[in-house]
């Protein structure tokens, strides 16, 4: 790893990676008498595979809904591009560039897979309720272009054989697939990713790590993840944060994490003797 | 050709024209339902007070006239104006979708992640107030509701199917347009939702709210939209029928007529409300015309119900319902 300044820096794999694009600044989240989140801070880094990684219950999906919106934090803040973010609905959140995945898939089941990566185009396009119910000129030719957009992400994805199937049918890591071709579709600035591999076979593992991969280099998306199987995280991102009954108890480059001792314990269990 | 026949495809015509009309209560149901996952039995009571608005905007009556004159002890009744028939339409559109958007704020909004049996009580209490509000606004009174709709018998298919049977059909010109204008309703209503970026976002939040969140469409501005459409689908019911027998309490209850229409169609269709609507229409129509007389007729009050209690045993989802899948 170079020089990290903080107007960026070059990875030794050659992608550029910018300024701080998001921070959390002292987040703290109770449920109510339960602590979830306790006093965490980090930053995101524009163009970087940033994960949280952490033990079962280590609040790891709370900070992501922190950031997604869906979970208000009763103490901290968060700065995105620069400025604090006022409280903000889910999908006032969407609608500023942050897409998300979840850890148990929340597709439209009903929908075609065109359909389904179509909605997450919604916000990109700006036609009235009006001009878009006498669907003429204007509205058809942003559906087009919108449809083209889309199209290359499915092409991308190598989901083009099942265009137009229900969501429904599919199996578990094509869906895990198609939820992250209707997150890029948004063009996020950030892309949220809920345990992307979980539940998958090895295979699929290694299928959704090349996605990840080339999702970050192609179009140069921030993405901040998280997974709790370190060995696929360790490969994938820049910078990890560890968590651990709710603290931040490491952050780093991944070789900095793996010799972190607070981490190996967290992970191996320590002896009380 | 037998008579017997011949008065059949009559009542089979009528039948399908009576179907129509429940047909389009039944969409209202079904939009919010899809929607929202809310079995709206205010939708009767809704037709009712559109079409008790609609009188009243263009009599030019002032409402709650009959509060204020007893508060103020004046004596005001009309505004002393008569609306067209268009513009009086227009302005209770326009109402209707104040009236959605009151209904998901005060309502609906505060109920989000409710069972659907406690959303069901909730639209029995809005179906009450609101029954109570359009009396106290408009007047209980029944009311003749004239838009321009033609009436009367259809000469032309009188005309025709006497020349050829010997026996002129009774077809009744209100249900030839009811039928037309129904048509066209649906017809967009498809386009709207399969075609349009607010018509996709209303199937996205029928189908997963969370997964809605997350692509940034915000719900409540979807809620009050298909309360809005479900609103307007009352008004054209509203205005149908209150031509038809005058606006009057009665006209509320449609809502039950829909029901039967529900189960036959499924709960999430859109022509399955359609295609219900027709069955039942038709059903009810040739059952009274070919077992009624034997059983002392009266029929009607009951076919649709033992027809929808049939689907319940064999085919709970309806005909065009989403199949009931358990994973075990």
């Amino acid at each position: 790893m170079n020089d990290m300044s903080a107007d960026g820096y070059v990875t030794e794999d050659g992608r550029k990676i910018g300024g701080t694009l998001m921070e959390m600044k002292n987040i703290t989240l109770r449920f109510g008498g339960v602590k979830a989140i306790t006093d965490i801070s980090f930053d995101i880094r524009e163009g970087e595979i940033r994960a949280i990684i952490g033990p079962n219950g280590a609040g790891k999906s709370s900070m992501l809904n922190v950031i997604s919106g869906f979970y208000v934090p009763q103490e901290g803040e968060v700065w995105y591009k620069g400025a604090r973010r006022p409280q903000m609905k889910p999908y006032e959140v969407a609608q500023q560039g942050i897409a998300r995945t979840f850890q148990n898939i929340a597709l439209f089941e009903g929908m075609t897979v065109l359909d389904n990566v179509m909605t997450g185009r919604l916000n990109k396009m700006k036609t009235g309720l009006l001009s878009q119910a006498i669907w003429k000129g204007k509205a058809e030719r942003e559906e087009v272009e919108n449809r083209e957009k889309v199209e290359k992400i499915i092409d991308f994805l190598e989901i083009q054989a099942i265009r137009k199937t229900p969501v429904a049918r599919l199996p578990y890591g094509l869906k895990k697939r198609v939820e992250l071709a209707r997150a890029l579709a948004a063009e996020p600035s950030i892309l949220l990713l809920d345990e992307p591999m979980a539940g998958m076979n090895v295979e699929e593992k290694e299928d959704m790590s090349r996605f990840i991969l080339d999702v970050n280099d192609e179009f140069g998306t921030t993405i901040c993840l998280i997974e709790h199987d370190m060995g696929v995280v360790m490969d994938l991102s820049d910078r990890v944060v560890v968590m651990d009954y709710g603290k931040k108890i490491g952050d780093g480059t991944p070789d900095e994490v793996r010799s972190n001792q607070a981490v190996i314990d967290a992970y191996l269990g320590v002896s009380h003797d | 050709m037998s008579d017997q026949l011949v008065y059949a495809m009559e009542v089979f015509l009528n039948g399908l024209m009576a179907g129509v009309l429940y047909a389009l209560v039944a969409l209202g149901f079904v939009l919010i339902y899809k929607a929202s996952g809310i079995f709206n039995y205010a939708q009767g009571v809704m037709a009712l007070f559109s079409a008790a608005t609609l009188v009243g905007i263009m009599k030019g009556q002032v409402p709650f006239s009959h509060l204020i004159n007893a508060i103020f002890d004046t004596d005001v009744h009309h505004f002393g104006w008569h609306l067209p028939a268009l513009a009086g339409i227009l302005l209770a559109a326009a109402f209707m979708v104040l009236l959605a958007w009151m209904v998901q704020k005060f309502v609906f909004r505060h109920l989000v992640g409710q069972e659907p049996i406690i959303l069901f009580m909730a639209t029995i209490g809005l179906a009450y107030f609101l029954e109570g509000f359009s009396d106290l606004m408009w007047g209980s009174e029944i009311k003749k509701l004239d838009v321009g709709l033609p009436q009367g018998i259809n000469l032309w298919i009188d005309e025709t199917t006497f020349n050829i049977f010997d026996y002129g059909f009774f077809i009744d010109n209100l249900d030839i347009v009811a039928t037309v204008i129904a048509a066209i309703l649906v017809f967009a209503l498809v386009l709207f939702s399969q075609y349009t970026k607010q018509g996709r976002a209303m199937r996205a939040v029928a189908d997963d709210h969370q997964a809605a969140l997350s692509v940034g469409i915000n719900l409540n501005f979807i809620w009050v939209m298909v309360w809005s459409l479900a609103g307007f689908v009352a008004l054209v019911a509203g205005i149908m029928w209150g031509t038809k027998s005058g606006v009057q309490f009665s006209l509320s209850l449609i809502a039950l007529k829909a029901l039967p229409v529900l189960m036959l169609g499924g709960f999430t269709s859109i022509p399955g409300a359609i295609v219900g609507g027709l069955i039942i229409g038709v059903g009810e129509k040739l059952f009274e015309f070919a077992i009624g007389p034997m059983v002392g007729g009266a029929t009607e009050n009951w076919f649709a119900y033992v027809l929808a209690l049939i689907f319940l045993v064999f085919r709970p989802q309806g005909l065009f319902g989403e199949k009931i899948i358990e994973r075990v």
